[in-house]
């Protein structure tokens, strides 16, 4: 089912199983992530994806299988995760903002704590970032005051300051007002422009048709169909997709 | 005059129950105010040295303030009392800017309380070096003696308090399980008994010969006792963080010590301010238990002195003036505290 390669392999999911209690949640996951590449995973709720793509940070554990991502296998050991975990950031459906610390302050934490970059060069950076998504007016405010968009684009922003060599997205845009959803799509979309390997949860198919390599639909914790934007929407195979893409599309 | 008659009429008395607890209250008060104002200061007698002067039909505050040195040193040597009224003014220069938002150096005041004050205090107080005279700890008392052990009890039982309680969230089971033994054991006996243990159980135990000094045991039960109310303070503040702060600070990869300093703990910390303070507030009430093994605090050293045969029969005086300077000190970090929690409250700034 892999489609054309764009590099190398960055993320090997191979065989991955994962049960919550008796809830078999991930169902012999295989997937195959490029370099460079923009995947989109949807699906009805329940469904797994969020699970998926939090086990490529642990922030799930999975029980059977391997995940490797980077050339690293992701284990039990800690260090190891942590490694991982630098390059690899993840944009949450609530944000998960520090709500104690200014935005700046949000921005540069792990760049000085995690990276040992100097802090001059750490605000400095994070001023960029905070250009790139078009609020450096904000950098002195507390997340509290600032609106979900807002809130959405800093945490973006605080992932790219690590310079991570991947990006995990869990529902970006679920959360927001609809008002505000284009304004966080916008980010999405100049960063996909940039090279940046993305795994994208999400609902938006009209960001999915405009920037994803690959849309993989999933159900009842396995992978039903993985397809490019055009065959995908034109022409799914399975009938569960179908059913899905109507139900979505019609509204 | 026409908008107090109309807040009293909305307020006070506006059905007829309004009108019977308001006109009771106020029964009460002219009952109950009149006494007890003149005994404090109508009919008192302020000015004086000994017992003959106290003419007036109301308090004799003569007796505070001719034993009012006792009252702060205690036994403390007369001719070195300079020590422990420079440790005293050191101490409240540090504190004092400490609770004013806009003053510059309170970072280093802060390192300074903690690291150089201690041991500034300890030469100070105890002496023994610099060619200070040692004065033994047996002579500590008053309100001296009620602040050492509150100071120490308090910037002691904090850290450690904080360290019980992330010992008890531990995935590892050996440190969990150490932490909460710790906390339910000390949580579980009465401060009074373990000051009791400290000072007359444990030189039992101990071998012959080796003995620590009265006042540091002491000082190490207060600390640990208040440490195990402090940890689940702390724990409960621990819970109240949503499981995503901790999730977004590791996806950042920052490890357990940097999240829980820089994510975790200072939102913990913030969101149980009340708590702590009050674990502060009793721990400071709390030193007057000393008295039960020899020790004399501020009371303690007020109701030794009541019973001096000069002195008998005015010891309400001596129980007013303690109850008044507890009251001052804590109604203060009371109010601290919640400016404390005003200034630090980000999320709703908006």
């Amino acid at each position: 089912m892999q489609l054309a390669t764009k590099g190398e392999t960055i993320i090997s999911l191979v065989g991955v199983n994962k049960w919550f209690d008796d809830f078999h949640v991930l169902k012999d996951v295989n997937l195959d992530v490029k370099k460079g590449e923009r995947i989109v995973i949807c699906g009805p709720s329940g469904s797994g994806k969020s699970t998926l793509i939090r086990c490529i940070n642990r922030l799930e554990e999975h029980q059977k299988g391997h995940v490797i991502v980077d050339g690293l296998e992701l284990t039990g050991d800690l260090r190891r995760v942590e490694k991982i975990r630098k390059e690899v950031g993840m944009v949450f459906q609530s944000f998960n903002l520090f709500p104690h610390l200014t935005v700046l302050d949000n921005l540069c934490l792990a760049p000085i704590w995690v990276r040992k970059t100097p802090r001059k060069e750490a605000v400095a950076q994070a001023m960029s970032y905070l250009e790139r998504v078009k609020i450096p007016d904000q950098a002195h405010k507390f997340p509290g005051q600032l609106s979900g968009g807002q809130q959405q684009r800093v945490a973006i922003a605080r992932s790219l300051c690590m310079n991570p060599r991947i990006m995990l997205f869990d529902e970006p845009t679920s959360a927001l007002d609809p008002e505000m959803i284009k304004e966080v799509l916008d980010v999405m979309v100049e960063l996909a422009q940039s090279g940046m390997t993305m795994l994208c949860v999400t609902h938006e198919m009209g960001f999915a048709r405009t920037v994803a390599d690959r849309i993989i639909f999933m159900d009842k914790g396995e992978i039903v169909e993985a397809a490019e934007p055009t065959t995908f929407f034109n022409s799914p195979k399975s009938d569960r997709t179908r059913q899905f893409l109507n139900q979505i599309l019609l509204h | 005059m026409f908008n107090a008659f109309n807040w009293a009429r909305k307020n006070l008395f506006a059905t007829p129950l309004d009108w019977f607890l308001s006109l009771s209250v106020l029964v009460l008060i002219f009952w109950a105010l009149p006494p007890v104002l003149n005994w404090l200061v109508f009919d008192a007698t302020f000015f004086g040295t000994k017992r003959e002067d106290c003419i007036g039909h109301g308090a004799c505050w003569v007796f505070v303030t001719s034993r009012m040195s006792q009252f702060i040193y205690g036994f403390y040597p007369d001719d070195q009392i300079w020590r422990v009224n420079i440790t005293g003014a050191v101490f409240f220069a540090s504190v004092i800017p400490l609770m004013f938002q806009r003053f510059p150096f309170k970072k280093y005041l802060m390192v300074f309380l903690l690291t150089l004050f201690p041991v500034f205090a300890f030469v100070m107080l105890v002496g023994g070096y610099l060619g200070l005279e040692e004065v033994e700890t047996s002579k500590f008392g008053g309100l001296m003696l009620t602040l050492v052990i509150a100071v120490v009890g308090i910037v002691g039982s904090l850290p450690l308090g904080i360290a019980l309680a992330l010992g008890r969230r531990s995935s590892m089971p050996v440190v969990q399980k150490m932490c909460v033994t710790f906390i339910e054991l000390w949580r579980g006996v009465p401060l009074i008994t373990v000051l009791f243990m400290a000072s007359v159980m444990l030189p039992l135990f101990l071998p012959r010969g080796m003995n620590f000094d009265k006042l540091l045991r002491a000082l190490i039960g207060a600390m640990l006792f208040s440490a195990a109310y402090m940890a689940e303070v702390v724990r409960g503040g621990l819970q109240a963080i949503p499981n995503s702060q901790y999730e977004a600070a590791s996806a950042l990869g920052l490890g357990y010590w940097h999240s829980m300093m820089f994510v975790v703990l200072p939102q913990a910390l913030k969101k149980v301010i009340p708590g702590i303070v009050n674990s502060f507030i009793s721990l400071f009430k709390d030193t007057t238990l000393v008295l039960i093994i020899g020790m004399f605090d501020l009371l303690g050293m007020i109701q030794t002195v009541s019973t001096d045969p000069e002195w008998l029969g005015y010891s309400m005086e001596g129980y007013v003036f303690a109850g008044a300077v507890f009251w001052v000190f804590c109604f203060t970090m009371s109010k601290y505290s919640q400016k404390l929690e005003k200034q630090l409250n980000t999320e709703r700034r908006a």
